[in-house]
């Protein structure tokens, strides 16, 4: 076992958990949740104390899955990213993991910095940006399931689906 | 027409849609001539 992959792969799968099941906690948990906590008043402990936390973690574990999934390609980054055959599986999940990527930062955060007030905002603003997020954030989850069939599917794939 | 990311329903119907999709594309575009 070649010690740089091994770490990277390691790596790359603790970062992704960490990502997408945060991911999926904002679409499946706390979406449902802050609507609930709205109509009882509660809702500010969930945006000043939860939310932050989670959209830091949630974030930069982005990051770390794509740079140590970028290490794990190694010499075959650019076979993955120009869709080798070779590579095409892998190639997919890594091209749904950069838009995910560019979805957290470009979108789900700036916007969610006017939601949660770290950025002032009129109340309109707030509005269009929490569509923005939300969309955004439904988004990655729908890209979620190719990019995870495409990327765990690894030698079975060969097998069962001739990729 | 309602958008299915709308619902965590209509965003899972969604990305399996999308799965099979770039599946068949794979498969009968860029794997289909090795």
């Amino acid at each position: 076992m070649e010690i740089v992959p091994a770490f990277a792969r390691w790596i790359h799968f603790a970062a992704g958990i960490t990502w997408i099941g945060l991911l999926y906690y904002f679409n499946l948990v706390q979406v449902p949740a802050l609507k609930d906590a709205a109509a009882d008043g509660t809702a500010a402990g969930i945006t000043k104390h939860v939310a932050p936390r989670a959209l830091l973690w949630f974030r930069w574990s982005a990051v770390v899955t794509w740079l140590a999934g970028a290490a794990l390609l190694g010499p075959n980054f650019g076979a993955a990213f120009t869709l080798q055959p070779e590579f095409a599986g892998i190639g997919v999940g890594a091209w749904l993991g950069t838009i995910m990527l560019l979805n957290v930062w470009g979108l789900i955060w700036p916007n969610q910095k006017k939601v949660l007030g770290i950025k002032p905002a009129t109340d309109e603003e707030k509005a269009k940006a929490r569509r923005i997020a939300l969309l955004a954030s439904r988004t990655n989850m729908m890209l979620s399931l190719p990019l995870l069939f495409f990327m765990a599917g690894g030698l079975s794939h060969r097998a069962v689906f001739g990729l | 027409m309602k958008n299915p990311l709308d619902s965590i329903v209509g965003t899972i119907v969604s990305g399996l849609i999308l799965t099979a999709l770039l599946y068949l594309f794979l498969r009968n575009f860029i794997v289909a001539g090795v």
